[in-house]
């Protein structure tokens, strides 16, 4: 039994308690990847799962057998950074930075569920083929990843500059 | 507290206070800041400048390693349990079954823990980083819900896990005083702190109250909060012999340092704590129980430990702020002059440790009014020992103040920013200093410009669309200027045009270390490409503690001092056949890579030729910045004028922030960038502090109840609307680089423009924080 984590293929571990989190963080030295709350309520464990955003504290490495996962470690290749990454930093979107891998790789898949017009609970036309990006948008998808240093609007700027003025164009 | 105590604190104040009355008396020039820095000068330079943070690429990629992230081989995990009970004894617990679970290396309870000496409080000893005076699992007693009777290491954390909850211990309660009624009916004692007495009386300020045409006299309440910073309070330890590495999550770097060197009897430099990325501390980050836990196990273990609390376990050992009740009342004549201010607050804390919340600090400068009353109060609860939370004090004092300002301004009739400026002070209205720095009139009239105050109807209720009601409100926030003693830097300077800057300070998002690589640059005249700053590592240079807003400050001294010995030394090797020849320290500043003559550019030499004409590599100093009198000759303080809009859903009571501006009168901002950052992070916690923040404490066990993120709140993307920020930028003459710290102003005053609001869109005052819906309904 294996999982692909950033490409690379990686054992499922023998005890089946071990967290997706903890898989990465303490049996790969993938550290990007944080644990603010181990409880599914703040969302800094957030990592990809061909593309979906799930919160790894809540995923047991078992279940993700034959999946494939891209941590923040593995968002951009050969030592770029990812438009979003690079955003982040132009727009101060963080402070601390613990919360930011796991924003970064939210608002990712964010940006995925907007574009194939999944609503939520501030969209006004919920029989709408496309929901617009915008700011409140952004606001409630993003709502389940904190950031107690309140680098909120530095991140809606960073997310809106990454992949506002192009919205046909793929979240990577 | 023991009469010692008592009489030890009674001490510190007279002493303190004969201090202070000297310095104030001192001439400026004899005085830290009486020469303005020369830094002040510099315009269109590096300072100010909005430059990204040195560590971000770090940070955006997930590379910068926090405490809990350190790889060490051989490393086992702990878990720790938490006492049930509030007070009493642990009289039994078996450890057998955890001890055989799978992986497990160690059960550690009192009864097998290394002996720990006792640690002074930090707040009764300037190098001492502990939080309480509790001695850890050394022996039966339990002080408090959640306090750890014990420790499991196993080679994984779901081993370790699964072992503790193998321990059922059982204890023999005793009588907790966990009712805050009981404790103050136990007796109140007036709060004392570092040799500051929270109480002053100028006048009778009852009478005059009495007495006054015009009065708002109210009771405003604020709960208990938690930090929260994001990441995990962790720890790694490993033990090198009598040696010990420690990488902490720490706002208290050299502290914790010396700390755990004293708890077990070693000298200083046996031990080296590594801090280099602090995921949020806010008050929090400090020394605890699970530091000395985690390297009292790795000892008894022989090998290295990683504990990281869980989330509930930061509720159970970590405190937060204390709760509130506050009398503030004004008197005041018909044409809106106070004549009367009174502020009593009463606060929690515990046996066993020292944290009179300060909630005055901010009333004492705010205001002229001939009497006042001002104290705080503090009763003994039996519980985690309250400490230092964002805008300590002023956070929620400023509520209290400035919602009776409102009111006031209500009962006159007046606008409330009017009514704050009739009645500024022309010196800080307690101590009789005259203010180094104040532009209170500048940023309320800037703010209302910018932010559309003259379109806010004075009277409530009158803006609506649909459900929404809509209201605007201000109020002043302010925080002191602090700079701690311990300051010290060193600063090398290279052959080859390049300078690193070092201190012990710590790193937990204000960007430290980028802020003090721009100032170092811009000091030596270096590009910011040739100037590296390495902060978090105890073994460096200074004492400071990222508190109070006073590390850029304190540590910016060093730096000021530490450069100004360099120049002199540099000046000393170039000798007299250079084009600097005969020029004194004082004459030169750094420009373009070496130093050159202040009025005559054209004589000139770099770094490089100064350093290779003596035959030098490089040239490195250390200095330590004088002590920090300054704060005791001027009244300094940061301000700021705090404008919101709010809409308020007249169905469900549902409170939207809008719209918020904060105005700030901080001195000169050193990088617009951070500033903003900072500004913008502490108003957001105001929004939480207004809104929806509160730990629930069960009165009748002493236990939190909400220790966890999903039910404990904190302000989420979408609570937050985009914030405006915008300051004076006017140097204060007498601060270091004329800049002030800027991480906790942005809370003050937040959570009362936020009340004012509400009631200007309702017409309900709410006088107890949380404003939740139901208050409103
Ligand atoms: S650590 Fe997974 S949601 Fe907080
Ligand atoms: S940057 Fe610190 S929690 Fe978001």
């Amino acid at each position: 039994m294996c999982l692909i984590v950033n490409g690379r293929e990686v054992a499922v571990p023998e005890d089946p308690r071990v967290s997706l989190l903890d898989l990465l963080r303490e049996r790969l030295d993938l550290t990007g990847t944080k644990k603010g709350c181990n409880q599914g309520a703040c969302g800094a464990c957030t990592v990809l799962v061909e593309g979906e955003r799930i919160v790894s504290c809540l995923a047991l490495a078992v279940q993700y057998d034959g999946r494939c996962i891209t941590t923040i470690e593995g968002l951009a290749g050969n030592g770029e950074l990812h438009p979003l990454q690079q955003a982040f930093i132009d727009h101060d979107g963080f402070q601390c930075g613990y919360c930011t891998p796991g924003q970064i790789c939210s608002a990712v898949a964010m940006v995925g569920e907007v574009r194939r017009g999944v609503p939520s609970h501030v969209t006004s036309d919920l029989a709408a083929e496309r929901v617009a990006l915008d700011r409140d948008e952004v606001r409630e998808r993003m709502s389940g990843n904190l950031c107690r240093c309140g680098a909120y609007n530095g991140i809606v700027d960073a997310i809106f500059d990454a992949f506002g003025d192009s919205p046909e164009e793929e979240a990577r | 507290m023991s009469l010692r105590e008592k009489a030890k604190q009674r001490l510190q104040a007279t002493a303190m206070s004969m201090v202070q009355k000297a310095v104030a008396l001192a001439p400026d020039a004899w005085v830290p800041g009486g020469d303005p820095d020369p830094l002040i000068h510099h315009r269109n330079g590096l300072i100010g400048a909005p430059i990204p943070r040195l560590d971000a690429p770090e940070k955006v990629t997930g590379t910068a390693r926090f405490a809990a992230e350190v790889p060490l081989d051989g490393m086992l995990y702990a878990a720790l349990v938490y006492s049930t009970i509030a007070k009493g004894r642990l009289v039994s617990l078996d450890t057998s079954a955890a001890e055989a679970a799978p992986g497990v290396a160690l059960v550690m309870t009192h009864r097998n823990a290394p002996r720990l000496k006792p640690l002074p409080t930090f707040t009764s000893n300037l190098r001492s980083a502990a939080q309480d005076s509790l001695p850890v699992l050394q022996d039966d007693r339990i002080h408090w819900n959640g306090q750890p009777v014990a420790l499991v290491l196993a080679e994984t954390q779901d081993q370790a896990d699964y072992a503790k909850s193998l321990l059922h211990p059982v204890y023999e309660p005793g009588h907790a005083i966990t009712r805050f009624a009981e404790a103050k009916a136990a007796g109140l004692e007036t709060g004392a702190m570092m040799g500051m007495r929270f109480k002053d009386e100028i006048g009778d300020a009852e009478t005059v109250l009495a007495a006054c045409p015009v009065t708002v006299d109210e009771v405003y309440s604020t709960p208990r909060h938690n930090h929260n910073a994001l990441e995990l309070h962790a720890v790694t330890v490993v033990w090198d012999g009598d040696d010990l590495t420690v990488h902490d999550a720490t706002q208290k770097l050299a502290h914790t340092a010396w700390s755990l060197a004293h708890a077990f009897d070693l000298a200083e430099l046996q031990v080296r704590v590594f801090s280099p990325y602090v995921g949020g501390g806010f008050g929090g980050k400090g020394l605890w129980q699970h530091q000395l836990l985690a390297a009292a196990a790795a000892r008894l273990a022989g090998r290295p430990v990683r504990l990281v609390l869980s989330r509930e376990g930061v509720y159970r050992i970590v405190g937060g702020r204390t709760l509130t009740e506050q009398r503030l009342a004004i008197g005041a004549r018909p044409d809106g002059r106070f004549k009367a201010l009174v502020h009593l607050g009463t606060v929690a804390m515990t046996p066993h440790n020292n944290m009179p919340e300060p909630l005055i600090m901010g009333t004492r400068g705010s205001y002229a009014a001939r009497a006042l009353r001002l104290e705080v109060q503090a009763a003994r609860v039996d519980m985690i020992a309250n400490t230092f939370m964002r805008g300590p004090g002023e956070a929620v004092g400023t509520f209290a103040l400035e919602s009776a300002v409102d009111e006031l301004a209500v009962r006159l009739g007046m606008d409330p920013i009017e009514l704050r400026l009739l009645n500024e002070p022309e010196k800080e209205p307690t101590s009789g200093l005259p203010f180094s720095l104040r532009e209170v009139e500048k940023i309320f009239r800037d703010g209302a410009e910018r932010f559309g105050w003259s379109r806010r109807s004075q009277t409530p209720g009158q803006r609506r669309q649909g459900e929404w009601l809509i209201g605007m409100g201000v109020a002043r926030g302010t925080y002191p200027h602090n700079r701690m003693p311990g300051g010290a830097a060193r600063l090398t300077v290279t052959r080859d045009g390049r300078a690193t800057v070092e201190f012990a300070g710590q790193e937990m998002g204000m960007g430290t270390a980028t802020v003090h690589a721009q100032v170092t640059a811009e000091r030596l005249g270096l590009p910011m490409t040739h100037v590296i700053a390495t902060v978090g590592d105890s073994t460096l240079p200074g004492r400071v503690m990222a508190v109070a807003s006073a590390q850029t400050a304190s540590f910016g001294a060093a730096i000021a001092a530490t450069h100004k010995k360099l120049v002199k030394e540099l000046i000393g090797l170039a000798g007299n056949d250079g084009p600097l020849a005969g020029l004194s320290p004082d004459q030169v500043g750094g420009l373009n890579a070496g130093l050159a003559k202040l009025d005559d550019p054209t004589r000139h030499e770099s770094y490089a030729s100064i350093l290779s004409r003596a035959g030098q590599a490089e040239l490195t100093v250390e200095a330590t910045a004088p002590l920090p009198l300054e704060t005791m000759h001027w009244s300094m303080h940061s301000h700021s004028a705090m404008f919101c809009e709010v809409r308020v859903n007249a169905v469900t009571g549902e409170i939207r922030v809008s719209r918020i501006l904060g105005a700030f009168d901080c001195g000169r901002i050193l990088n617009a960038r951070t500033a903003a950052s900072q500004f913008r992070g502490a108003i957001i916690m105001g929004i939480g502090l207004a809104l929806m923040e509160e730990t629930q404490f069960d009165e009748r066990n002493g236990r939190i109840m909400n220790a966890s993120l999903a039910e404990y709140h904190v302000p989420v993307h979408m609570d937050v609307p985009d914030i405006e920020v915008m300051w004076t930028d006017t140097p204060d003459p007498h601060a270091p680089m004329g800049a002030h710290g800027v991480g906790e102003i942005g809370i003050t005053g937040t959570a009362a423009a936020i009340a004012n609001a509400v009631f200007n869109a309702t017409g309900k005052r709410i006088r107890d924080l949380p404003i939740t819906l139901d208050k409103l309904l």
